[in-house]
Parts: C-alpha cells; structure tokens; sequence
C-alpha cells in the first residue's frame, strides 16, 4: 500500500502536460459557477484593502467585503496548493522551457549560466537548486534589498496591484472567467496585459535584470 | 464549513498552476518570446473548455447548486481602462514573471519574499482607489 502511494506521488510530481490546463482551470470554474460564483483573484486585493480599513480613504473600498470571504479562501486553499506541490510534489523542480529560452536567458544574463534540462523552476533558490547563480536569484530577500530585486520585487508588484484594479480583473477575472463569458472588454484588457507584456519583456526587462544585484 | 470548498478548489488550482509552470517566471519570459507553446496551451485549453462550461451555465442548461440560473453581468463597455490598465497590468505580469494568483502559490511554496510583493499589490490596489476618479475610464 505505501509503496502504491510513493508510486502515486512520483507519477504526479512528474511535469503536468499542458492540456491539464484545460482540467485544473475548467474544473475550478464548474465548481465556483455551480456555487453561484465567478473565478477572479485579484478581487482579493481590493478586500484585503478594504479589511485594513481602506474605506476610510476612498469610497471604492467602502463595500461590505465581509461576503467575498470565499474569495480569501480561494487564495488561502491556493497557498496551501503551492505550499503541498512544491513539499511533496515538486518533482525535479525545474521550469522544463525550451532550448531557445534557455539560449535567450544566457544572453540576458551575458554568461552560459543556465543549462538546458537544468532550469530552476523560479529565478530563486529551492531544495534541488540551493545555489542559484546570483543572476537568476531574485525571488529572495537579499535580492530585495538591491536596486534590481526592489525593482522586481515591489514595483512589479505595484503595476500588478494598480494595472489589475485599473483593468477591473487580472489574468483570471479577465483571460479565464471573462473570455470564457464571450465579454469584448476581457478580450481588450487581455490584448492590453499582451501588449505591456510585451514591452516590458523585450525592450525592459533584459536591461533591470542586468543593474547590480 | 461552508468555506471549506473554497479552500479545497484554491487547493487543486494552486497545486496545479505549480505542476503545469504556470508559476514560473522563466516559462511567463518563454512565452512572451513565443519560444514555446506550453503556456498558451495552457490558457487556451483553459479557456477554451471554461468557454463551453460557462456558455452551458449561461443558457440555463446548467444550475448552480440553489437550482437557479446563475446571473453574469456584462462588462461596462468603456474602452480605455482596459488597454491602459491592462498594459500596467501585463507590464507588471512579465516584470516579476508572476500574476495575482501565483502571489499565493509561490508565498506558499515558500518563497517569504513575496509578502513585500502581496504588500505592493495592496498598495497598488489602494492607490488605484483614492486615484480612480481622475484617471479616464
């Protein structure tokens, strides 16, 4: 039985294919919709804001957010999610990308850092990378203490929080939930995330990445 | 009680945004360099069956748990918050490599750093709050 059950753990801490997109996702939006409601994660920043009295400030937190509980649990069962995967299931914690991007990082970085088959799932340290070459270790509070991880770490985090409200949902509320809803103004906002993707990917980020760390 | 399925569908989403690398910043990087298909399989198989689940919930062939017809709301049709705020939106996804919902996984999964950027989030959010009423619409 136990050796049934390791076996089990090994078959699922291997890559998930990209189709188990269409089971995680699909099934996660049939269940909210079944219990009457709609999948969108950055709602919670709005009631985390609103929960440390950001009512008081601005009327657009001024809303009972006493009933979106069930949003907070939905970011609190997927922290236990991340927390369970990367414990018990993180497998051989690499992010498995293509030669190319292997390729394109090196350029970034200026130096052959990085191997292909040897990608650390997130630029950051974990249990089978415990020493991430100092480039690619940014996830990290001695990396948040440089200009480079500041700028990662907080700004990115700013433009994720404001351009999210700004859009009225993010990669869930508008490019899962609202296309799926056929909503025109998703299509727009998911065009808009594309479009500063794409900037920011291109012509920015190669240039933050290189600022000393 | 009633809050528990929440926790358990967060559960299964978080688990699995962690095992397909929807997580990773180096897979958000690949993507935007359209060096692979993963990713938008991911969303597009996402997408694509959320679409036939939420058409069927729509058209009323499907009920919700009360035994009603679940009622969607269509989105102001007012275009400029959409492309500017999701360009900030998009700039921020493709500069940390993470979006709203991995926030949590990743704080989960033990990368502790990421409360500077949950804290950063909220900051955004609020400011967006007390700026929303001159920023065009």
């Amino acid at each position: 039985m136990y050796e049934k059950l390791l076996a089990l753990q090994e078959f699922i801490s291997q890559p998930w294919p990209w189709w188990m997109g269409a089971v995680v996702i699909g099934s996660t939006v049939f269940i909210l919709l079944f219990f009457d409601k709609e999948f969108g994660l950055s709602a919670n920043l709005r009631i985390m804001c609103a929960a440390d009295g950001a009512g008081d400030y601005a009327d657009f937190f001024d809303f009972d957010w006493s009933k979106q509980g069930w949003n907070l649990m939905i970011a609190l069962g997927a922290l236990f999610g991340g927390y369970i995967a990367a414990n018990y299931f993180g497998g051989d914690f690499q992010a498995h990308v293509s030669p190319a991007t292997v390729e394109t990082l090196n350029q970034i970085a200026g130096k052959d850092i990085l191997e292909y088959g040897n990608v650390p799932i997130v630029p950051g340290t974990d249990v089978i990378h415990p020493s991430v070459p100092e480039f690619w270790d940014i996830y990290s509070w001695r990396s948040l203490f440089t200009l480079r991880g500041f700028i990662i770490i907080v700004v990115g985090g700013f433009l994720v929080g404001f351009g999210a409200r700004y859009a009225g949902g993010c990669t869930s509320g508008h490019a899962i939930s609202g296309l799926a809803d056929l909503q025109l103004p998703s299509f727009v906002a998911v065009l808009g995330f594309f479009i500063g993707g794409l900037i920011m990917t291109w012509f920015i980020l190669p240039y933050i990445l290189r600022i000393g760390f | 009680m009633k809050m528990f399925k929440y926790i358990v569908v967060g559960f299964f989403f978080g688990f699995g945004m962690w095992k397909l690398e929807a997580i990773s910043a180096f897979r958000i990087m690949e993507m935007f360099h359209f060096q692979s298909f993963h990713m938008y399989g991911i969303i597009i198989s996402g997408v694509l069956t959320s679409m036939i689940i939420t058409q069927l919930f729509r058209k009323g062939k499907i009920k919700t748990i009360k035994g009603i017809q679940h009622q969607f709301n269509d989105k102001d049709r007012t275009w400029p918050r959409y492309i500017i705020g999701g360009i900030i939106f998009g700039m921020g996804w493709a500069l940390t490599g993470v979006c709203t919902g991995m926030m949590f996984v990743l704080l989960g999964a033990g990368y502790t750093v990421f409360v500077v950027f949950m804290g950063s989030a909220m900051l955004g959010t609020f400011v967006y709050g007390l700026t929303r009423k001159w920023l065009p619409h």
